[in-house]
Formats: C-alpha cells, structure tokens, sequence
C-alpha cells in the first residue's frame, strides 16, 4: 500500500538547511493500521504532510499503490489535529466538502454522509454548524469527512491531541470502531505511546533533529480492543519498549 | 436594568441635552448666526420637508454616493482579488498604491470636477476615490487570511487554485470586506459631499455652501442632521447585510467597532 524509501526532507531557513526527515524506510499493507509515535518536532507531521503529497522530498522516494506521489491525490483522506471545519457549512455540508470538491454529485455522496454520521454518532446533528458542537463531535465530523470519498488511505495528524483525556479515550475506542467496520489503511501520527499502542497493529518509533525510524513494534492484542486492554501485560511491555527508547535518549542529551 | 428601561433612559437623554442646548443659547444669547436653538433647526427642518427642497437634494447626493460606492468597491474588489492572487501584481503595483493611499484623496475633489464636469459624474468619481481604499486593503489582508490548515486540507483534496478561491478564501475574507464595504460606503458619502462643494448644481453638500454663504446657520445644521441620519442608515443596510453573511463569524461585532473607527 505504501512504500517509503530512503526518504529525505531538508527545509531551506535563513541559517542554512535543516535536516527535518533522514533515511526513512518502511512499508504499510493494505488495510493495516500503523501509528507513528514521537516526541514533538521530529517530523511526524512533515512525514504525513509529504505522504499527502503537500509537500515535496528532498530525496528518497514514496509511492502508494506504486504510484509515486507527485502531488495530492483523490484517494487520500487526511485529518488534522484541528478538526479544521468551514464554519459557514452546516455538518452535513462540511462533510460533503471532499465531494463537492472532486466533484462527486451531491445526490449520490448524500446517503454515505448520513450514513458515516449515524456511523459516528451524530445523527440529528446534520444541519448545525461546527460552532454549535464540542471539540470531540467537532473531530468527529472531520473524521467522517476524510471517509467521504472512500479514500484508500487515511493519514491522521495528532488527530486527538487537542482533546481532553476523556474524550480521547472515547474517541479513541469510536476509531477502531469505525476502522474495525471500514478496514481503511491508516497511518496515524501520535504524541501518546499509549495511544498508539492502542489503536495500531504496528508502531513506528520516531527520534527528533532529524526524524529517524527507531524502531518497529508488533502489537499482538486481540480486537476489538476494550479500555480494559490498558492493564493486559502484553500491553505494558510494548509501552515500556517504546518508552525505553525515549528514556535512553534523554538519558544521553542529558 | 432591562432593555426597555435602557432605551427609555436613552431617548431621555437625548431630549434632555436638546433642552440642555435650548437653554444655554437662550440664556447665554448666542447669535444664531453661530449656534442656532435646536427649535429652530427643527423649524427648519419642518420648512424644507414641506417644501420639498430636501427631498430633491437629498436623492441628488444620495445616488452620487451609492454610484460612487459601486464604482470604488467594485473596482478595489477586483483589483484586491488581482494583489492576492498574485505577488508579481503586488510588486509592480504596490508603489502607486501606498503614493496614492498616502495622499488625502478630498485634495482631489477639485480636479475631479474640472475633469468631469459639474453633473453626476465628478461626485460618482471623487466618492469612488475615497471608497475604494478601504474595501482594497480590507480584500488583500482577507483573502489572504485562510487558514494554513484549511488551505492543506483543500489541497490534500485535490482541489484547484479557483476552488480554493471559492471555496475557502473568498469566505474566509468576507469578514474582511464587509468591514471594508461599512467604511466605504461612509467615505462614498464624504467624497460627494466635497465633490460638491467644489462645484455642483444640486445636493446636500451644495445646499449646505449655499446656506453657508446666506448665513442660514439653522438650514445648514439641518442638512447636516439630514446627512448625518443617511450616513447612518447606509452604515446600518450594510451592518445589517453583514449580519446575516457572516451569520457564522464570532468576531463579527469586533468587525463593526473596527468600521467605526474609520471615519474620516
């Protein structure tokens, strides 16, 4: 599904060249869903951005479906840690958003949207505005609207990151609801460990100044997950391997 | 206090400094050449409603300001549009439009009128000139304001440039233009009145030169009331197209105290 190679991504600021991405290497299957944990600034969002075809690598190169990635592309769908709705669009509309925009025709894409809504909760919510909803039904909405057009692929940046711990948790357990019923591939970008060993059948551990793949993890729990999964030993040990990572670096620049 | 009692207070208020005004030039015994009672602003007031002369002028000044409002807000709109789309428009434009802008446009007025006459068409130019700045630098800095994260998410659709435009920058910016279009079409009425006064044949803005020169101090105050009350309900049309656009915008009240303080 996609296949990242040698992968490189420098920004030009004023003092030279910043090495943001080195040597990123990996594969996702189809219908997998991996996580990609790391503390801040070490490129996650940038990686995410580039698979989307945002931005552009400076070297190395990413191919989905063995397509390289050139630019954007129709089959991808991408939520931001801002649920990042238009605030003069009803729900309903700001979920029909990609439709309107790939044209899709409206009439046909209509029924999915209600559907994806009941799917998520928020029947009965269609013609309000985002400004009428709270911050995880806000989220969900944008969730909903990067399943609009059936993209193979879902890219989610900290999608949860702004949210309180509790509807994290919830949010948390609605995603692998909705990935357990639509088997999307997704790629989901995390700050949590515990999140991500949640939610993912495999982790990718990432360090900063520059971004590097650390380490590959295999989640071997059972789905669907419950929150009773968190105390499971299975589940502290794949926590404590990740964490590992960070604690000996700090370790060191300490 | 309830909102009743708050209007009530309001409206007393407002009586009592007429009576304030009444009394002082009374007692005081202000030559009405230099501050005439408000009885007899009102008395003049009443003689030219019967008369009709108001009436006349006041559609006369009234279609100078709204020709002039669609001329200027038209033309800043799509040049506006032009500067945001493009940094190499901005560039060879830019220079003419900060020596322009620094320039008070009322010193305009007279060469306006030697060019287009003393009719219809050197007011609709002169309000055109003033207005169009306003709603021009409001179109740049709004259309420029989408957010980053919504510009990526349209992107990462696949979406095109006039998409994007119409889909995310145009109502992202309509905040903007609508505050720059409440300080236009109060500036259109400024740029006629001077038009006038330069040189016109009907009015507001005549009539108040006109009075001024017969020491009709009572006749100009007014016309002046009269201006006062049409730039108002233009700026509460506007106000009131805004508030139903930008139903969706939190910071629309912030929009309309930031109009006000752009009067000239």
């Amino acid at each position: 599904m996609i296949a990242v190679q040698h992968l490189r991504k420098e920004y030009g600021t004023s003092r030279g060249p910043v090495l943001a991405l080195l040597d990123i290497d990996f594969g996702v299957a189809e219908g997998e869903f991996v996580a990609i944990v790391g503390p801040s600034g070490c490129g996650k969002s940038t990686l995410l951005k580039i698979l989307a075809g945002l931005l552009p690598a400076t070297a190395g190169e990413v191919r989905l479906r063995s397509v390289a990635v050139t630019g954007p592309r129709r089959d991808v769908g991408f939520v931001f840690q801002s649920p990042v709705l238009f605030p003069w669009r009803t729900v309903l509309d700001n979920v029909l958003l990609p439709a309107d925009v790939q044209r899709l025709g409206r009439e046909k894409t209509r029924q999915t949207a209600l559907d994806l809504l009941a799917l998520v909760g928020l029947s009965g919510f269609e013609q309000r505005y985002p400004w009428e909803l709270s911050g995880g039904m806000q989220q969900r909405v944008a969730i909903t609207r990067s399943l609009i057009h059936n993209p193979a692929l879902l890219l989610m940046d900290e999608p949860f990151g702004a949210l309180d711990a509790m509807t994290r948790e919830t949010m948390n357990l609605e995603l692998q609801r909705i990935w357990l019923e639509r088997r999307k591939t997704v790629l989901f970008v995390t700050h949590s460990i515990a999140e991500a060993v949640f939610l993912a059948d495999r982790i990718l551990v990432m360090t900063p100044r520059p971004g590097r793949l650390l380490d590959n993890v295999d989640v071997d729990l059972p789905r669907p997950r419950g929150p009773e999964v968190i105390g499971a030993p299975e589940f502290g040990a794949v926590v404590r391997r990740i964490r590992a990572h960070f604690n000996a670096r700090t370790a060191i620049e300490a | 206090m309830t909102s009743v009692r708050k209007s009530a207070l309001r409206a007393l208020l407002f009586v009592a400094s007429l009576a304030l005004w009444e009394a002082a030039v009374r007692i005081l015994k202000v030559p009405a050449f230099i501050l005439p009672p408000p009885s007899a602003i009102g008395a003049a007031l009443v003689r030219g409603a019967a008369s009709g002369i108001y009436l006349q002028h006041f559609f006369v000044t009234l279609a100078e300001t709204l020709l002039g409002f669609a001329l200027g807000s038209t033309v800043a709109f799509v040049l506006g549009m032009a500067l945001a789309a493009s940094p190499l428009t901005e560039y060879f434009l830019y220079p003419y439009i900060v020596m322009f802008q620094s320039m008070p446009k009322v010193a305009l007025a007279p060469l306006v009128v030697v060019w287009f006459g003393l009719g219809l068409t050197s007011k609709v130019v002169s309000a055109a000139l003033i207005a169009f700045f306003p709603l021009l630098v409001n179109t740049v800095v709004g259309l420029r304001s989408a957010d980053e994260d919504r510009v990526d998410l349209m992107r990462s659709l696949g979406a095109t440039q006039l998409q994007i435009f119409w889909m995310l920058r145009l109502p992202s910016a309509l905040s903007f233009i609508m505050a720059g279009l409440e300080v236009a079409i109060v500036f259109s009425l400024v740029g006629a009145i001077v038009a006038e006064f330069v040189g016109a044949e009907a009015g507001l803005g005549m009539l108040i030169q006109s009075r001024n020169f017969s020491m009709d101090v009572a006749g100009e105050f007014a016309v002046l009331f009269i201006l006062a009350a049409m730039g108002l309900a233009l700026n509460a049309v506007l106000a009131a197209i805004r508030r139903r656009v930008l139903f969706w915008d939190p910071s629309q009240k912030a929009a309309s105290a930031a109009s006000l303080k752009g009067g000239l």
